[in-house]
């Protein structure tokens, strides 16, 4: 946690020490805003992630698209977002599984699920 | 004659509104509150006719990289390109940059201690567009205001605090003011208001804090200005703390300046705020 900064409930503020943490995953999913690199990613995911150093935890969490792990271990939202594009996961259907819902159920809490 | 700040503009920059704009959707009953929300707004920046919008944005990792991610970064171009941002490129024209007048808010900002990174090329993205997208009717060769990204970093913790923000904006108001180019200037705060896209509290949204935010915006700067990372991160969402840069477009407002248009619409996940000021 960072200076000044105190936990919140079910948050992961992404401080220097979580970026640190994260920085290998952070740098690949940074190098998916090429639409080469989402290609070979598509064609060899297993290839693609042993270009970026990453422990065999970190790849299996990628694996297994777990998106709440992912976060614990330092990946950025917004990095996130770039694996989300390239795996077919939106941003609400990442949110729901870190909520610990179906998308049917995340959307449901929503005020206009349609806009979308 | 020396330029001036005509208008100030705090608004969200949700990138899911890309997306419907490029695909036509503006007008579906989903969207269509936002888009009307804008339409007196479109009209009224038209009036005013700026030559210049200072966009105060954050980058989502388009274009800055974690290997070195500024605190404050500006650019000083002819022309931004539109970046990638993990989805594929935009369809739409580069944004005209004001490079001398650029090179002057350098100047005068360093002058006056803010030790920005000056960026020769950058690529924008959904935090930039979004909010020239609601503002603006571009063409297919390009827009009708140049534009000064001026980007900060609110996602890498330690943040600048608000107060720094706000004294960004005063010291803003100084640099264009000394500025010897008859321009016609607005400055836009962007991102926010409320949410969270993280954790179990992914979806969090408050409109009462956002309600709070956008009165004490209009008429009690300097002290909203004072609030917390922590505590507005806890009310309002951790992504929400995008809303310190709402804070450099009202302190390069006079005070008193007079407030135009305010809207809220909240339909998914984030609170989706609007206020517009005038300057005297």
């Amino acid at each position: 946690m960072g200076r000044g900064l105190r936990p919140i409930p079910d948050t992961t503020i992404f401080d220097l020490r979580a970026s640190r943490r994260g920085y290998r995953l952070n740098k690949l999913c940074g190098s998916l805003c090429s639409p080469a690199n989402r290609d070979a990613f598509k064609r060899d995911e297993e290839g693609y992630m042993s270009r970026f150093a990453l422990t065999e935890a970190e790849k299996q969490l990628i694996r297994t698209r777990d998106f709440g792990g992912l976060i614990e271990a330092g990946l950025n939202i917004y990095w996130m977002l770039k694996l989300g594009a390239v795996t077919g996961n939106s941003l609400y259907r990442m949110g729901a599984q870190m909520r610990g819902e179906s998308y049917e159920q995340f959307l449901s809490t929503r005020n206009l699920k349609d806009a979308v | 004659m020396p330029s001036r700040i005509v208008a100030g503009l705090g608004l969200s920059h949700v990138p899911s509104v890309g997306v419907a704009y490029d695909r036509g959707k503006m007008r579906t009953p989903a969207w269509r509150p936002l888009w009307d929300a804008y339409v007196p707004v479109r009209e009224w920046l038209a009036r005013l006719a700026p030559d210049v919008a200072i966009v105060v944005y954050n980058d989502h990792g388009a274009d800055f990289m974690l290997d070195k991610y500024p605190t404050f970064a500006i650019g000083v171009a002819e022309r931004y390109a539109i970046a990638d941002e993990g989805f594929g490129t935009r369809p739409l024209p580069e944004i005209r940059g004001a490079a001398d007048f650029s090179i002057h808010l350098c100047e005068s900002l360093v002058a006056d201690e803010f030790d920005l990174t000056v960026c020769q090329e950058m690529g924008v993205e959904h935090g930039f567009l979004v909010p020239m997208n609601l503002c603006f009717q571009h063409h297919p060769d390009g827009w009708p205001v140049a534009a000064v990204p001026l980007q900060v970093n609110v996602i890498q913790h330690p943040l600048p605090s608000g107060r720094r923000c706000y004294k960004l904006g005063q010291a803003l108001r100084k640099a264009v003011s000394s500025h010897e180019g008859d321009l016609r200037v607005v400055v836009m705060g962007t991102g926010g208001m409320s949410h969270q896209l993280q954790g179990k509290r992914f979806g969090h949204m408050n409109e009462a804090f956002d309600q709070m935010f956008l009165d004490e915006i209009e008429n009690n700067p300097g002290k909203l200005a004072e609030l917390s990372h922590q505590e507005l991160m806890e009310r309002a969402g951790a992504e929400a703390v995008e809303l310190i840069m709402w804070h450099v477009m009202r302190g390069a407002l006079s005070p008193s300046a007079r407030r135009v248009h305010r809207h809220y619409y909240a339909p998914m996940t984030t609170g989706m705020g609007l206020i517009t000021f005038e300057d005297s």
